[in-house]
């Protein structure tokens, strides 16, 4: 990481600031270190770097003129939404300018009829199904971050939710774009139809880090409120049985709504933050909501019910009223912050596997966890295969983050192995950016620098971030021979 | 039949790409009709076939690009599951790759998703040769830019489709198809209103005259959605969904020139003359008219949609809606990150690449 103050040997910075303050007020261009102090990270706190100088533009064609001012000028470009990012995607460059959406924040138009919201970047999520509520139309993706996040870096990230399975991540619910090219051309991909002529770019934007276009409008996709979702809480006396749970539930044709599980520690972690009611002494606890057509609700969780009991539940319940229900999401949607209060710190993990190789992915977890000396709580979409073990540590103890850092990235290497990912939704930013050089062979990382390049030719959008360079995995590829095989064999080692 | 031919077709494309030898990628060539005309030295794919991996409780398939879809479905069907895109096949060779090179999707598209909402995974031979993997076999996914959900509707003109991970569904248990008579203004103005409510729709298309509407789920859901709506029970329905996905019904039995408008769904109908089928609960708008293109597409524009010459009329123009300049030199700039030669469907999506 570099050192703050070697902005100070950087030479262009006064002549760039000169030029911003052509284009932006002067109180939009921030540049002393205590006003720069609060964009130095983002929901990754481990990572931190003072940025260059941050813009904070209100209009299409300041954010259009800072680009075109930074192409010129060759200075690298991070947008940044909301900061709640969890993989270091919008970590600053001392050398850089940090492009904020924040003022981007208008619901630009609602159309309850074609059930599409168009609007800016810096909207959060929950404020467009605020937004609509009175239409009983609502936004689908939910991250657990929908209070704060924006929705542009919902795009960027494609974020997920607990309503995945069902409804889909963000890139399912999004039908058009307009983006700002490094060289400030403005591009409009997809709009209220449901498709768009020439290659699919509105998938290629979503999950794209930011290193492609600056997202400055978005047209969201709305969905009818369900009548109602009833939510059922079975106890397990072990992680496979849970697992075997959610295979029976969806080789019996349902798709839920949600499904998600908590082994012990999140459980009790949980039910001390916010009394849920859960069962603390089981192994793990599995919450599944179906939704739909009142009677096809009440039928749907009786079958759910039978299956999670034939599965070897040791206790189920159904919420006996709306409060209860949100009382049982509640812990589920807390488990973050609850993890939070039993250690100083902990680490977030975000890998994807196999839903049938949870058990084991567990064990091996748990293994580790004796082998690091350091607590983990998983967390797990259970419909979608994502699981997020949190590893607890205290980053005052020296040598805890590091072994944390190792110990993650041995659970990252067991998602691949197990034929998963390395990152389901919280994306590669700066964090991952190691364990894409495990996961993809280096003509397809090349593959990929091609595909920014098409966007941005001189790697100025979030360089550095989201995609590994050869280089780097070479280097890392020498202290490390993945399954018996070196993965970079053809390049120099430095 | 399953066998894999990935290292001769991976031979195939670094010979062409060495002599900068166009090539036309073909899996079952049910939908050459589909696209520019183009004229490469044919690549096959048809052998290149099998289902690699299919587990139902973890709803996803992986199959080589030239498995034939019906196999496809049948095997997901053993396991009451479907491909919930309802891709149309437009014959019985049609493949998987084929499928997805096309991104063409049936009736239920608007509620269940597109093609490309289905992709999990591709293995593809980009132009230069290359066996690359992106995307993989679980839900959720972000490692890298989305490749796989670029290759559905780009015409092979990025890679060729050498192994794909689709998303899967249970089969409803129950589906049962509405009529209303009603004239196109009608019907519209009955699905603004059935689009804005939490029903179990799966499909809704005007073909003139009537109106259908499609619910899908438990019978108990189904049977409440009918009584809330009400409509004529069309007990032939799964016969009309099939003509309108393949295209068999009478109203494409011409040989007049076929527009494909993609439209915001409550647009009302439009005023351009010719013959309409209105599906996808009016976001997907069939249109026989001799009209010149220009007129059709500025029709189609102002309303924040676009068309396609789907069949017929002249195969060397415009089929697809003109790009904007920087738009067009974004397609030209990753066409050439896949495709450095210009060797797979040149021409195909548009003149310029």
């Amino acid at each position: 990481m570099l050192n703050p103050t070697q902005r100070d040997i950087w030479p262009e910075r006064q002549a760039l600031l000169a030029a911003l303050w052509q284009i932006l007020p002067s109180k939009d261009v921030l540049y002393e270190d205590e006003d720069l102090r609060p964009y130095e990270c983002d929901g990754l706190t481990a990572y931190r770097q003072l940025p260059g100088v941050v813009c904070l533009p209100n209009t299409l064609e300041q954010a259009r003129a800072i680009l075109r001012l930074c192409n010129e000028m060759h200075v690298p470009v991070v947008a940044r939404g909301a900061g709640t990012g969890l993989s270091g995607g919008a970590l600053p460059l001392a050398h850089g300018v940090v492009l904020s959406l924040a003022r981007f924040n208008r619901i630009l138009a609602l159309d309850p009829v074609n059930r599409t919201a168009r609007i800016e970047p810096g909207v959060r999520n929950l404020a467009i199904s605020e937004a609509v509520a009175h239409y009983n139309l609502y936004y689908a993706p939910d991250p657990s971050s929908q209070i704060a996040c924006t929705i542009g870096g919902n795009v960027a990230e494609n974020s997920g939710g607990v309503h995945c399975l069902k409804y889909g991540l963000t890139v399912h619910n999004v039908l058009g774009l307009k983006m700002l090219t490094m060289d400030g051309e403005l591009i409009e991909i997809g709009g209220s139809a449901l498709d768009s002529p020439g290659y699919d770019l509105l998938a290629l934007m979503h999950g794209s880090e930011g290193l492609l276009g600056v997202i400055v409008e978005i047209t969201v996709k709305l969905l009818p409120k369900p009548d109602r979702a009833q939510v059922a809480l079975a106890a397990f006396d072990s992680v496979t049985k849970a697992g075997d749970a959610v295979a029976a539930i969806i080789a019996a044709g349902i798709i839920p709504a949600g499904l998600e599980m908590m082994d012990n520690l999140a459980i009790r972690a949980a039910e001390d933050y916010v009394h849920a009611g859960y069962p603390v002494d089981a192994a793990a606890l599995l919450l599944c909501e179906v939704d739909g057509e009142n009677a096809e609700v009440s039928e749907q969780i009786f079958q759910v019910r039978e299956l999670l009991l034939k599965s070897g539940a040791t206790e189920v319940r159904t919420a006996q009223d709306e409060n209860e229900r949100l009382k049982f999401w509640a812990g589920r949607k807390s488990a973050f912050p609850a993890v939070g209060r039993i250690a100083p710190d902990y680490y977030c993990m975000d890998g994807t596997i196999p839903r049938h190789r949870l058990a084991e992915v567990l064990t091996r977890i748990g293994e580790l966890s004796k082998e690091f000396r350091l607590q983990v709580a998983n967390v797990f979409h259970a419909g979608d295969g994502n699981l997020h073990p949190l590893i607890l540590y205290d980053a005052n103890k020296p040598g805890d983050l590091a072994r944390a850092e190792t110990f993650g990235a041995k659970i990252l290497e067991i998602c691949i192995a197990v034929g998963g990912t390395i990152t389901g939704e919280h994306g590669v930013g700066v964090e991952k950016l190691t364990p894409m050089c495990l996961q993809f062979a280096p003509a397809e990382l090349a593959q990929f620098h091609d595909i920014k390049h098409a966007f941005d030719p001189k790697d100025l959008l979030n360089p550095g971030k989201a995609v590994p360079t050869l280089h780097r995995c070479a280097e890392f590829g020498a202290m490390h021979v993945h399954q018996g095989n070196l993965r970079f064999p053809e390049l120099d080692r430095f | 039949m399953t066998a894999d031919r990935s290292t001769s077709l991976q031979d195939r494309v670094r010979e062409a790409a060495a002599h900068k030898t166009p090539l036309h990628i073909i899996g079952g060539n049910t939908k050459h009709f589909y696209g520019r005309a183009t004229n490469g030295a044919p690549l096959p794919l048809r052998e290149h076939c099998g289902i690699v991996s299919y587990q139902p409780s973890e709803l996803v398939i992986t199959a080589r690009g030239g498995t034939p879809l019906a196999e496809i479905e049948t095997a997901l069907g053993e396991h009451r599951q479907m491909l919930a895109f309802e891709p149309p096949h437009f014959g019985a060779d049609a493949t998987l790759a084929g499928a997805i090179a096309c991104g063409l999707s049936g009736p239920r598209r608007p509620y269940a998703g597109a093609a490309r909402d289905f992709v999990l995974g591709v293995k593809i031979l980009n132009g230069k040769g290359e066996i690359l993997k992106f995307g993989g076999e679980v839900m959720k996914n972000v490692a890298g830019f989305d490749v796989s959900r670029l290759m559905a509707g780009a015409l092979g003109t990025l890679g060729v489709l050498l192994e794909i991970s689709l998303k899967v569904l249970p089969k409803p248990q129950t589906e049962l198809t509405l009529s209303f008579q009603t004239t196109a203004q009608e019907a519209i103005a009955l699905l603004n209103t059935l689009n804005t409510r939490p029903l179990p729709l799966s499909a809704a298309c005007h073909d003139g005259e009537t109106l259908r509407v499609r619910l899908f789920g438990t019978d108990t859901a189904v049977r409440a959605a009918h009584q809330k709506i009400g409509g004529i029970v069309d007990d032939a329905g799964n016969a009309f969904w099939e003509r309108v996905r393949e295209h068999k019904h009478g109203f494409f039995n011409d040989s007049a020139p076929l527009w494909r408008l993609s439209a915001p769904p409550a647009a009302l109908p439009l005023n351009l003359p010719g013959q309409w089928l209105i599906d996808w609960g009016g976001a997907q708008r069939w249109l026989k008219n001799p009209l010149p293109a220009e007129v059709i597409r500025e029709t189609v524009a102002r309303l924040g949609g676009h068309a396609t010459l789907f069949r017929n009329g002249e195969r060397k123009g415009q089929v697809f809606h003109p790009l904007p300049p920087a738009m067009l030199a974004i397609h030209k700039r990753l066409k050439f990150a896949f495709d450095p030669h210009g060797i797979f469907n040149p021409g195909r999506l548009y003149a310029d690449f």
